[in-house]
């Protein structure tokens, strides 16, 4: 005998994952191919940009200038991919932005960088480019 | 009468040891038995990425190129928190208001150790000096004094606010509280961390910075000076 209440509370439970990740698109990344990138960016920039990548990180509350919010797809899409690697690399200076982002160059290898670049077009939804 | 003999003999020993553990206690065994769950005593082989999130207490190899032995033995005695997000921020926080904020729950109190353990535990963690070259001894000149600026570089130039409380209930949450430096840290531990986090805790997440040399005097003469005395407003 099958048992309805089971398969009705196992779709209820599937629904209910699918919601979460749904309205939380940048905490699960989808890919493979993010899930370094992902590690990175939970270890080195939640700190500042926050658990769900909008800028509201634990550092935040008493910083003169806010972290970006990477799930801003305008903000984010309007920045070039070399800007981006550059900042990465060599801090918030490097683009005449804030010293409060730092710069990571030399924690993160060149291909770390690209990763991470290309992470941050994912979670903006942006497009890659 | 063999029988009762044995007993005596059975009791004497077995006071002996214990009295030989209460009255001359042993750091390294404490350091083995109580605190090495928590705490690499030893330079592990390889760190990745997983030894930042998994480990469950600060690397202590280093200990006795890093604290100044008189806050240890206070401090073991009777500890405060120095990390307000725990050992690794991000298996301490949750979403806030507005805000991430720290999940107090899942912090908890370091355990605490008498007068006598604490005295040993602190010999045997100065005798751990790490490897060879981590800190650069003398580099530091403690006595010149820092300049007014120094402050300044410290909360807005070079940022260091954005991690770092300094006692003032402002600053960063995500790095150790920097108000009782002075008296924790040696001024060339202070000195070496600052010039190069990476190469002291490789994959911790303070950033090698670029840093001038003159900045560097400066920001280690900033930090000894705040050894726990409040800071003025
Ligand atoms: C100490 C806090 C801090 C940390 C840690 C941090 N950031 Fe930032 N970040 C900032 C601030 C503040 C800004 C805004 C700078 C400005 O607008 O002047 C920023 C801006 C940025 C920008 C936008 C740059 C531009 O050209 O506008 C990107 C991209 C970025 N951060 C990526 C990252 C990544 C990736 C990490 C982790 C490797 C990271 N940040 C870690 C504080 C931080
Ligand atoms: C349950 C895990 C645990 C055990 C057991 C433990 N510690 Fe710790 N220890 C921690 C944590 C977590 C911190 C960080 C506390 C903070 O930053 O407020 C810490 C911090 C420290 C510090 C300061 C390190 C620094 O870099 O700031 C010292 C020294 C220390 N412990 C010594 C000991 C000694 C000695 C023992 C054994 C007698 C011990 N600990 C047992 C978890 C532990
Ligand atoms: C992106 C965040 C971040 C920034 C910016 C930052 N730090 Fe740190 N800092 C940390 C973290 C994280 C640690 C060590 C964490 C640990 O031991 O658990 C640390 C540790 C230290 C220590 C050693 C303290 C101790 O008790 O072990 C000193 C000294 C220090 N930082 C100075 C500075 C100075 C000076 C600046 C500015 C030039 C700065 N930091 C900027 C995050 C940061």
């Amino acid at each position: 005998m099958m048992n309805i209440n089971r398969i009705i509370s196992q779709l209820a439970g599937i629904t209910l994952i699918s919601l979460c990740s749904f309205s939380n698109p940048a905490i699960a990344a989808d890919d493979d191919q993010f899930k370094h990138a992902e590690r990175l960016y939970d270890t080195y920039c939640v700190q500042c940009h926050g658990m769900n990548r909008d800028g509201n990180g634990l550092n935040s509350t008493y910083m003169s200038v806010q972290p970006r919010d990477h799930s801003d797809p305008k903000g984010m899409g309007d920045i070039p991919l070399e800007e981006i690697a550059e900042v990465l690399k060599k801090g918030g200076l490097a683009a005449n932005k804030s010293v409060l982002m730092p710069a990571w160059g030399e924690i993160f290898s060149d291909e770390e960088i690209d990763q991470l670049t290309a992470y941050l077009r994912h979670i903006c939804k942006c497009g890659s480019n | 009468m063999i029988k009762a003999h044995l007993l005596a003999a059975i009791i004497g020993a077995g006071f002996l040891a214990s009295s030989v553990t209460t009255f001359a206690a042993d750091g390294s065994a404490i350091l083995q038995s109580q605190c090495a769950s928590c705490h690499a005593l030893t330079q592990p082989e390889k760190v990745t990425l997983d030894h930042i999130w998994e480990r469950k207490g600060p690397d202590l190899y280093y200990a006795g190129v890093k604290f100044n032995k008189p806050w240890l033995v206070k401090w073991l005695q009777d500890p405060v928190r120095i990390r307000p997000s725990g050992v690794f921020y991000r298996t301490h926080i949750k979403k806030g208001e507005k805000a991430d904020v720290v999940d107090e729950s899942t912090l908890i109190d370091h355990m605490k150790l008498t007068q006598a353990d604490a005295e040993a535990a602190a010999d045997a963690l100065m005798a751990l000096t790490g490897p060879e070259g981590l800190i650069e001894t003398g580099k530091f000149d403690k006595d010149k004094k820092a300049s007014p600026m120094a402050k300044m570089l410290f909360v807005k130039l070079r940022g260091c606010s954005a991690c770092h409380s300094t006692g003032d209930g402002k600053g960063g949450l995500s790095g150790p509280e920097l108000q009782t430096a002075g008296e924790r840290l040696q001024p060339d531990f202070i000195y070496s961390y600052t010039k190069d986090p990476q190469k002291i805790d490789k994959g911790v997440w303070m950033p090698k910075l670029a840093i001038s040399e003159q900045d560097l005097q400066n920001l280690t003469s900033y930090i000894v000076q705040l050894s726990g005395k409040k800071e003025a407003k």
